[in-house]
């Protein structure tokens, strides 16, 4: 099994914690991983974009150019998120930012309205979250079975407080893919 | 400090930082520079607490220098930093090599020249090979492919660098020091081992020894020239030492790729595409870059194999690669090098890099030529789009 | 009968390569002098520059480390802050200190590194053959300002003077001026020296002394007009004493 998923948003989106708590989560169902962030050289508001593997074999090159899932979660972001997928991938739009509609045909694509939920369950930033929930449930690369775990020793002890809500919010991403 | 058999998730800069800790990195001196901000916070972090010098310095000549002067002292010391600020280190590079200098160099590269760009590059390959300030003179250079090596080479470099009395590089990239993987830290050095440094300024009052003096000067052309042969023979025991090279797959594969760093890992991907396919490719990963690997890419090309050279510059490894197989190999008229590369920041795809490799397989790609820029058919070298 | 004369333990016993009617030689033996008197040879390490002075690693009877162009002062940050009980002194020239080095010098000085600096001033480049130093006076010749230094229509700047400008940074805690011209002043420079090299032993922060000295070869006249012309047109630009002593203060 190899996943190789594309992550893509603007910054302070949780782009880059979502790609570390996946690969984090990964290594701790004892998977190889990489990660490998891009941004803007802006320190707010420009883009923000993540290469993330996680494998059960030797990874090779760790820039994903043919992902097998694409996670898209803003409107701008669309457009290098369908060049990245390779044939047949699987395409995750948060639905409450993109609304275009995509291009390609041959894309599997789950509409996940992340803002929403993640507003619902609380606190519009843990949207990352939720979308990551929807990336477990959708691949099934991950079980996500230690989050609190993992959560625990990626989140600063200040912030062990959160962490509750940050499961509700996988649950329900992985909920949202269930009904979709 | 986190326990040694856990594996643990860390960014390629955070490793190389806390393998030089574990190496005991006595002092660092750094200057702020894009894309190895975490190593000078990572260091900044540590080593105060732990009262070890870490200083953030005016400049990266001035960093350099500090170096140099704490290295005379006989310290494990260390710097970083990224291209442009590797250039203007070249000055004490150059004076650590001329007083014969232990310390360990990290450059976690990105593209020019000029500022050029922040994002990962090797286009520092000749400056780092060939001694990129004045005189004669080389240093080894580490080549690390991932996370776990960012820690090992950065943790070993230190021990080659005392035991060959010559600064070590460990030459990275923004993709290397950016990412994050899991790695196992080495354990940490037992400092009661380390080589005595019987050249070092300081204790001379207690020692009753002669009077040190750390100085690359000398006025006398028959001294200086005699100091540089000696050094050069070191040199040669270094590269019969001290050569690191992976290979992988060769034996079945008429087509060899031939990649460092990042661009060995896009290629062993580029490999696994055409092992997909029933297309057997090898790959040979120079670990280290001085010394290079000549001797096994020769008996490669004594073999006939074709080469494939994946780099993120417009070509600058190649040139030891033609070493190897032209000037050096008597069969070499069957064997042939081609190039595949991106450069300003650009990584090679693992398709197009498959793609070249089809290309090569089915004659339809042109060896690389040293002599021009352009290839017949006019286009640019190389993948560049 | 008392002896008057003794060389110093830390001087080596050499003829040195110096011009006659320069002013290293005696700056080096106030420095070793005072070296003997601190009992500090064993436990001493000088930082020779590039110019002239880059051969006081043949005159110092200690252990020295020789630095690029300018990053004297870098490199013996890099010194002292490993051997932090040492006496490291950073011997440096107006080129090096002034003009190719004055960020290394202005940083050190800043951060109150605990050494010293040795700043000889002789207002001209010697070993490179007389070109323009940043403290050349004005109107003063010199290879590559042959008609004097003019600061306005050629733009070649004023004399830097480096102790009033290092005086403003917090870190500085003992700068003085000295010369070598005459005796009374020799005695004088000796015991900045002595103060210096004992505020560093103390820990207490950035010293340096400046002293000016005579450079006859390159100003193009016989030592003992030398010595005049250091006293008649550089001491009214460089004003001799102690410019910052802050010593008491932070005791």
């Amino acid at each position: 099994m190899t996943e190789k998923t594309f992550m893509a948003g603007f910054g302070g989106q949780g782009i880059i914690s979502m790609g570390q708590t996946w690969v984090y989560a990964a290594m701790k169902e004892g998977l190889e991983v990489t990660f490998f962030p891009f941004y803007g050289a802006e320190k707010r508001g420009g883009i923000a974009r993540a290469s993330v593997i996680v494998s059960n074999d030797e990874i090779a090159s760790p820039l994903v150019t043919q992902a097998h899932s694409v996670v898209v979660m803003s409107a701008d972001s669309l457009v290098i998120g369908e060049e990245v997928a390779a044939p047949d991938a699987l395409l995750l739009l948060n639905s409450d930012l993109v609304k275009a509609g995509h291009e390609r045909a041959d894309l599997r694509v789950i509409r996940i309205p992340c803002n929403s939920i993640a507003t619902k369950i609380g606190d519009l930033r843990i949207a990352n979250m939720v979308m990551m929930g929807a990336l477990a449930e959708a691949t099934g690369a991950l079980e996500l079975a230690h989050l609190e775990a993992v959560l625990k020793s990626y989140f600063p002890k200040s912030k062990h407080g959160l962490i509750p809500m940050n499961i509700a919010a996988v649950e329900a991403g992985r909920e949202a893919v269930r009904k979709a | 400090m986190p326990e040694k058999t856990e594996k643990l998730l860390m960014k390629g800069n955070e490793a190389m930082a806390e393998g030089a800790l574990r190496a005991g990195c006595a002092a660092y001196f750094c200057y702020p520079i894009t894309p190895q901000s975490e190593i000078p916070a990572y260091m900044a972090k540590h080593m105060l607490e732990r009262h070890l010098v870490f200083l953030q310095a005016e400049s990266e000549t001035a960093a350099i220098s500090m170096v140099y002067g704490a290295a005379a002292t006989g310290a494990r010391v260390m710097t970083s930093s990224s291209s442009p600020g590797m250039s203007l280190k070249q000055e004490g590079i150059s004076y650590l090599c001329g007083a014969d200098l232990p310390c360990v160099l990290v450059n976690v590269a990105r593209s020019g020249p000029g500022l050029g760009g922040i994002s990962p590059a090797q286009g520092d390959y000749f400056q780092s090979t060939r001694g990129g300030g004045h005189g004669d003179y080389y240093h080894i250079v580490l080549a690390p492919k991932d996370v776990q090596e960012c820690a090992d080479f950065t943790f070993e470099a230190f021990d080659l660098a005392d035991k060959w009395r010559m600064p070590v590089m460990v030459l990275a990239d923004g993709l290397i020091g950016q990412m994050m993987e899991g790695v196992v830290l080495p354990e940490p050095k037992d400092l009661s081992t380390l080589l005595p440094k019987p050249w070092a300024v300081g204790q001379q009052g207690r020692t009753a020894r002669a009077f040190n003096h750390v100085s690359s000067m000398s006025l006398v052309p028959a001294e200086l020239e005699a100091a540089i042969n000696a050094r050069f023979a070191r040199y040669d025991l270094v590269r019969k030492t001290e050569t690191r090279v992976t290979l992988s797959n060769c034996e079945k594969a008429e087509l060899v790729m031939i990649g460092y760093g990042s661009s060995s890992r896009v290629a062993w991907g580029a490999i696994q595409l055409a092992k997909a396919q029933g297309i057997e490719i090898g790959l040979l990963r120079p670990r280290g870059l001085w010394p290079f690997p000549y001797d096994e890419i020769t008996e490669l090309a004594e073999q006939g194999k074709k080469f494939l050279c994946v780099e993120m510059s417009m070509g600058q490894m190649i040139e030891d690669v033609l070493l190897a197989v032209g000037a050096r190999s008597a069969r070499s008229k069957e064997s042939s090098v081609h190039f595949v590369g991106r450069c300003g920041g650009n990584i090679p795809s693992e398709e197009e890099v498959f793609a070249k490799a089809k290309e090569i397989l089915a004659g339809r790609s042109e060896p690389w030529r040293l002599d021009g820029r352009l290839r017949s058919d006019g286009s640019a070298r190389g993948a560049g789009r | 009968m008392e002896a008057t004369y003794k060389h110093p333990k830390s001087l080596v016993s050499l003829q040195t390569k110096y011009c006659p009617g320069c002013g290293h030689g005696v700056i080096h033996r106030l420095i070793t002098e005072v070296i003997d008197e601190l009992g500090l040879q064993g436990n001493s390490i000088i930082l020779n520059p590039v110019g002239c002075s880059i051969w006081a690693d043949l005159y110092f009877a200690t252990d020295s480390v020789q630095a690029p162009h300018g990053r004297t002062p870098a490199a013996a940050t890099g010194v002292k802050r490993m051997l932090r009980d040492h006496l490291v002194v950073c011997y440096q020239g107006d080129g090096d200190l002034a003009a190719i080095g004055t960020a290394e010098a202005v940083h050190a000085a800043n951060r109150g590194e605990k050494f010293t600096t040795i700043f000889v001033n002789n207002a001209i480049y010697g070993m490179t053959g007389g070109q323009m130093a940043p403290t050349t006076l004005i109107g003063q010749k010199a290879a590559t300002a042959p008609e004097g230094r003019d600061p306005l229509e050629a733009g070649m700047g004023y004399p830097i003077k480096v102790l009033e400008m290092l005086a403003t940074l917090e870190g500085t805690r003992y700068l003085a001026r000295g010369s070598v011209d005459s005796p009374v002043n020799v005695r004088k420079t000796k015991q900045y020296i002595k103060k210096a090299f004992e505020a560093q032993m103390r820990g207490l922060g950035f010293t340096m002394v400046e002293i000016l000295s005579p450079c006859p070869t390159n100003w193009g006249m016989k030592p003992v007009e030398a010595v005049e012309w250091l006293k008649d047109s550089m001491m009214p630009v460089f004003p001799l004493g102690e410019i910052k002593n802050q010593l008491e203060a932070v005791k």
